[in-house]
């Protein structure tokens, strides 16, 4: 059979990466930008797992767990902050926290 | 295995594209989730059936979950009950069923096919054994930092979730 080549499949987890990232850039909603930043570890993640497989080493795999908790501690954190964000604005809209107060 | 591969990541894109574009986020998060469960499968292919496990049970279970909690718990209010109608429009759920069948049938055919777990997409199945001997042979440094990583983000967790309104009670447990 024919392989995939690595390729195709590092081509994926950019298109993967920078569907993240224009959800980060574009969506206003703190919730929408936390899960467009999820997905752009997730893309990372399946890079590393890609470049992994490729040469048959459980590094690459040993480097997702390391971003799997990464991306837990980061969403634990950042709905803490969405929860503060939602009592003192009534709002999700990120612009709502556009001033700063000095 | 190839046409699998391309298949999941068709899905996975297609998915994620939807995740960006959905006004509510409940539609979001299913569309997501169907994105982690396609880029699970092209784990599985290309031999890392570990980490796509893992991917299913951490991110598709644990972290969508938190994401769950958080949309109950900002969803209070009169307005809540006529999104709950309007959420359960048979349209809704059409897209992302859609998306997991082409998974499920993805799934069968490579589990008809047989022998994926030691013929994989580059003929080199990485075991789980091997991932945990790598994790706490040259990688135990990282896994201390991962632990102090995971302790620090509850800490915080904690401290940032909990509503310090005086007339609210402080306990000084910051759960209300």
């Amino acid at each position: 059979m024919a392989p995939v080549s690595i390729d195709n499949g590092l081509m994926v987890a950019w298109a993967l990466f920078v569907l993240g990232f224009i959800g980060v850039l574009v969506r206003r909603d703190l919730v929408f930008v936390l899960m467009s930043i999820e997905v752009m570890l997730n893309a990372a993640g399946l890079a590393f797992i890609l470049a992994g497989a490729k040469w048959g080493k459980p590094d690459g795999q040993v480097m997702f767990l390391f971003i799997l908790a990464t991306a837990a501690a980061e969403v634990a954190l950042g709905l803490g902050l969405v929860l503060r964000f939602h009592h003192k604005f009534k709002t999700l809209d990120t612009d709502a926290a556009s001033k700063m107060r000095g | 295995m190839t046409t699998s591969f391309y298949l999941a990541a068709a899905v996975a894109l297609a998915s994620t594209l939807m995740v960006i574009t959905r006004a509510r986020i409940i539609h979001a998060l299913l569309y997501f989730i169907i994105s982690l469960f396609s880029v699970s499968i092209m784990f599985f292919v290309v031999g890392a059936p570990f980490a796509a496990a893992l991917e299913v049970i951490i991110y598709a279970g644990a972290i969508m979950v938190l994401f769950l909690f958080i949309i109950m718990i900002l969803n209070l209010g009169a307005e809540a009950a006529a999104q709950e109608r309007q959420w359960l429009t048979p349209g809704i759920w059409l897209g992302p069923s859609m998306l997991a069948l082409i998974l499920i049938a993805d799934l069968a055919f490579l589990i008809s096919r047989g022998g994926v777990y030691t013929n994989g997409l580059y003929a080199v199945t990485v075991r789980p054994k091997d991932v945990g001997i790598a994790l706490y042979g040259p990688y135990l440094l990282g896994v201390e930092l991962a632990s102090l990583l995971l302790l620090a983000g509850l800490i915080g967790a904690l401290h940032l979730a909990r509503r310090n309104v005086p007339e609210e009670g402080e306990d000084g447990t910051g759960i209300n």
